[in-house]
């Protein structure tokens, strides 16, 4: 229960957190740490306007996108507890809950109609397909280095196999979660939240049409999932056994950094090319195929 | 042929009487524009109708760069429904001009290959034209679909409609729609009859051009009333024109990052426009220019403080200018954007008639300040830069290298500048045009040449002023730039052109 606490906790921060690095870095006075919270407060109070053409689906799905967000945070564990969920496997059912909710998102921006959605929902899934394999390969890596196959147990053991190459899986896992992070949340360099520009935009093109009420949903959903990744990078990073006390500071401290380093990501590179995207995501999956490669040979089921 | 076809002048020399223009026949003029063309050389500078009582005057302004002549040739219709042979087909330069006679007055251009409406102005021939029947052009297939982009659009900017056909990400074709402004400008200068009522105008024909369209309507003017600018004038006004260049520039270098999501060199970028136009300011209280350019005249003559100012700006925005773009074209991520993207060939940009930095980042050496020099650059020397690739990567270079030479411009003018008489004069409002004459007047603004040409009676009241902002061409340059590429490269495309759209509405 603490570790959802927490999360909810540091979803609240991350996105000003990154906003305040981007104006630092780029020596502009930019928005309060807080501006993301008031604006979603405003969004809240405003009711929302539909299209005609939209139906059902259009409306439920915001909503659905943050409940399996909601739920997919309760199945990651904290400290050295058990998380509220945990079954053997039950990294698949939280891809494919973050998965469900896109799926709704890809299927109402495609209920408006508009040509500007459904070309963004035709990105939106692609890119996200190409990124899957990631996050799969990199769990069965855990999973296979632990022989654990829970997010509780996998993280709860993590450090305890004794195995001396721990601190490279979380060096690996650290990147490639950041990595899997800013591809699920459209962030530089494969999407620009900044932009303006239709045309270039793959998740901001989605939501054009979404307004007051469920914009608020949107981004709230959004904010939780960086720190849900957030929190998947902590598990890796620091071993379950500590003083819970300390695991509450380092957590945070984990988030905090993890959004400083998006906002630094962010604030020096351009965006890929839209065609480069795909290569730019297998190659993601392919170090997460390397490390699973290592991890076969570590634990001898892969002689050479 | 004993009568020469053609008339002869120079850029802002003193305007021509308007009988000296040879009235040929059709098939003369025909041959005169259709010659003339056939040397790469030369371009159409602007090609425009008349109406007179019971007849149609048609005039084309060609440039010649060599020589730094304008021809222009003149014909009668003599009547008010002509039908013509099309010169569009053999140069598609001439397209959009014959598309303009058209939609105003009717005439019938046979042969042309796409006879569509310019800016839908109020006062167009057929009223049953309208934006909204307008039929797009299609393509008919499963595969396909279209994406229609505008008018209204995210961000502050013009009324527009892009409708492109694609396959998946890929773009087929472009069409651009432009004319929602009906703004009427060239009417507004014969209707606003005042000498101040005009200047004004000429600096709203397009915001971002202030200087350069006021400039080319000053000159117009003076070359009609007689009134010659003192050398310390005519510096100023090429250290104001250059100031403009590089405020724009630099800002279009912002913008170009702010589309690939470089967030570095979009900040450094616009800080380093808000000194530059902070500096305009300083000089006539305006940060675009606005007031500083009149005929005969200025209210903000140069000051000895003013130009060390605009020194030290000079020394700021050189450092700070070359450290960002160093940064910006060494950056990979930047780099695989821009190279590559976008591109124009020679041949097409050729065809198309482009000009300014559309034309000279196709290997094109067009550049009035050179070819067809106005106020002082007739005594000093430009070295226009030239780059051969015509991708996003070469407009957003030869920004960098237009921003260079334009400094090094305004420091050696500044330094000829403080020998002279400063005595500039206050502006003459109370002019009188030259009767029966008519002039053009052309100016190299920051995107390319801006060409102002009008005509008066015999009482030496306007009866006709014509406007032609470089964006005309160039907007063509874009729709062809997009072709093969991915519709989520036609933003950065169109930022590094950066084309006007009022100064397309007229």
């Amino acid at each position: 229960m603490p570790g959802v606490i927490l999360i909810f906790i540091s979803a609240l921060f991350f996105p000003g957190i990154i906003l305040r690095t981007k104006s630092i870095a780029s020596g502009r006075k930019g928005p309060g740490i807080f501006q993301p919270l008031k604006d979603i407060a405003v969004l809240l109070r405003k009711g929302s306007v539909f299209s005609g053409t939209t139906g059902i689906i259009f409306q439920i799905a915001p909503v659905i996108a943050l409940s399996t967000l909601v739920c997919a945070s309760l199945l990651l564990p904290f400290a050295n507890q058990r998380s509220l969920i945990s079954f053997g496997g039950d990294f698949i059912f939280f891809a494919y809950l973050i998965g469900l909710g896109k799926f709704f998102s890809i299927i109402a921006a495609l209920d408006t109609g508009s040509s500007f959605e459904g070309m963004g929902a035709n990105r939106e899934a692609f890119f996200s397909m190409l990124i899957e394999p990631a996050f799969f390969i990199l769990m069965a890596t855990f999973a296979m280095f632990t022989g654990h196959t829970s997010f509780s147990g996998i993280f709860n053991h993590f450090f305890l196999t004794g195995n001396d190459y721990v601190l490279i899986f979380s060096i690996i896992g650290i990147f490639l979660f950041t990595q899997i992070a800013m591809v699920e949340n459209s962030r530089v360099p494969v999407d620009d939240p900044r932009t303006h520009l239709e045309l270039t935009m793959i998740h901001e093109v989605m939501i054009l049409d979404n307004s007051g009420f469920d914009k608020a949903l949107i981004h709230i959903t959004s904010y939780l999932k960086f720190a849900v990744y957030g929190s998947l990078m902590y598990n890796i990073i620091v071993p379950s056994g500590w003083n819970i006390f300390l695991h509450v500071i380092l957590f945070l401290a984990v988030q905090l950094l993890f959004a400083v380093a998006i906002g630094l990501l962010e604030s020096f590179r351009a965006r890929n090319k839209m065609n480069k995207n795909p290569k730019y995501l297998l190659t993601i999956s392919a170090i997460a195929w390397i490390s699973f490669v290592i991890v076969l040979i570590l634990t001898n089921k892969l002689t050479v | 042929m004993d009568q020469p076809s053609h008339f002869k002048l120079k850029n802002n020399y003193p305007a021509g009487g308007v009988r000296e223009i040879p009235i040929s026949g059709y098939d003369d003029f025909y041959s005169f524009v259709t010659d003339g063309l056939k040397d790469e050389a030369r371009h159409c500078l602007a090609y425009y109708g008349i109406k007179t009582q019971d007849s149609l005057k048609l005039y084309c302004f060609l440039a010649d760069d060599p020589s730094g002549n304008i021809e222009v040739a003149a014909y009668e219709t003599g009547t008010l429904n002509p039908v013509l042979r099309s010169a569009a087909d053999l140069f598609p330069q001439l397209s959009v001009f014959e598309r303009e006679i058209n939609e105003n007055f009717g005439v019938v251009f046979e042969g042309h290959p796409w006879m569509k409406g310019v800016r839908f102005p109020h006062n167009r021939r057929d009223k049953s034209k309208t934006m909204e029947n307008y039929p797009f052009y299609g393509i008919e297939s499963e595969e396909l679909h279209e994406v229609g982009v505008g008018p209204v659009h995210a961000g502050v900017i013009e009324p527009g409609h892009f409708r492109f056909i694609c396959n998946g990400e890929k773009v087929l074709h472009l069409e651009i729609q432009l004319g929602y402004q009906h703004r009427g400008t060239e009417d507004l200068f014969l209707s606003k009859n005042t000498p101040l009522q005009r200047c004004i105008l000429a600096e709203s024909i397009a915001g971002d051009t202030a200087v350069g369209h006021s400039l080319a309507h000053t000159q117009l003017i003076e070359s009609l009333t007689g009134l010659e600018p003192g050398e310390a004038l005519q510096i100023e006004r090429c250290v104001a024109l250059e100031m403009e260049r590089i405020a724009v520039h630099i800002g279009d270098t912002a913008a170009l990052c702010g589309d690939v999501a470089y967030q570095l060199g979009q900040v450094v970028c616009e800080a380093i426009r808000t000194r530059v136009i902070n500096t305009t300011q300083l000089w006539c209280g305006n940060r675009f220019g606005k007031g500083l350019i009149r005929s005969g005249g200025s209210n903000f003559p140069l000051s000895e403080e003013t130009a060390a100012e605009i020194i030290k700006m000079t020394d700021f925005v050189d450092r700070q200018f070359s450290g960002i773009t160093e940064c910006i074209y060494s950056s990979p991520s930047v780099l695989a954007r821009f190279e590559d993207i976008g591109t124009v060939t020679g041949t097409q940009a050729r065809q198309i008639g482009a000009v300014g930095i559309a034309a000279r980042t196709c290997g094109m050496a067009r550049d009035v300040r050179k070819t067809h020099p106005f106020q002082y650059f007739r005594n000093f020397a430009v070295n226009p830069a030239i780059l051969e690739t015509g991708d996003v990567l070469a407009r957003g270079m030869i920004r960098k290298l237009e921003v260079r030479e334009s400094l090094r411009i305004i420091r050696e003018l500044l330094e000829v500048w403080a020998g002279k008489d400063k005595d500039t004069g206050k502006p003459d409002y109370s002019y009188k045009l030259k009767p029966g004459a008519f002039s053009v007047s052309v100016v190299e603004g920051w995107r390319g040449e801006i060409v102002h040409s009008c005509e008066t009676d015999a009482k030496g009241n306007l009866v006709h002023y014509k406007v032609k902002d470089p964006s005309v061409h160039n907007w063509m340059a874009l729709a062809l730039a997009v072709r093969s590429q991915e519709i989520s490269d036609f933003p950065v495309c169109n930022k590094s052109f950066n084309l006007s759209y009022c100064g397309h509405d007229l």
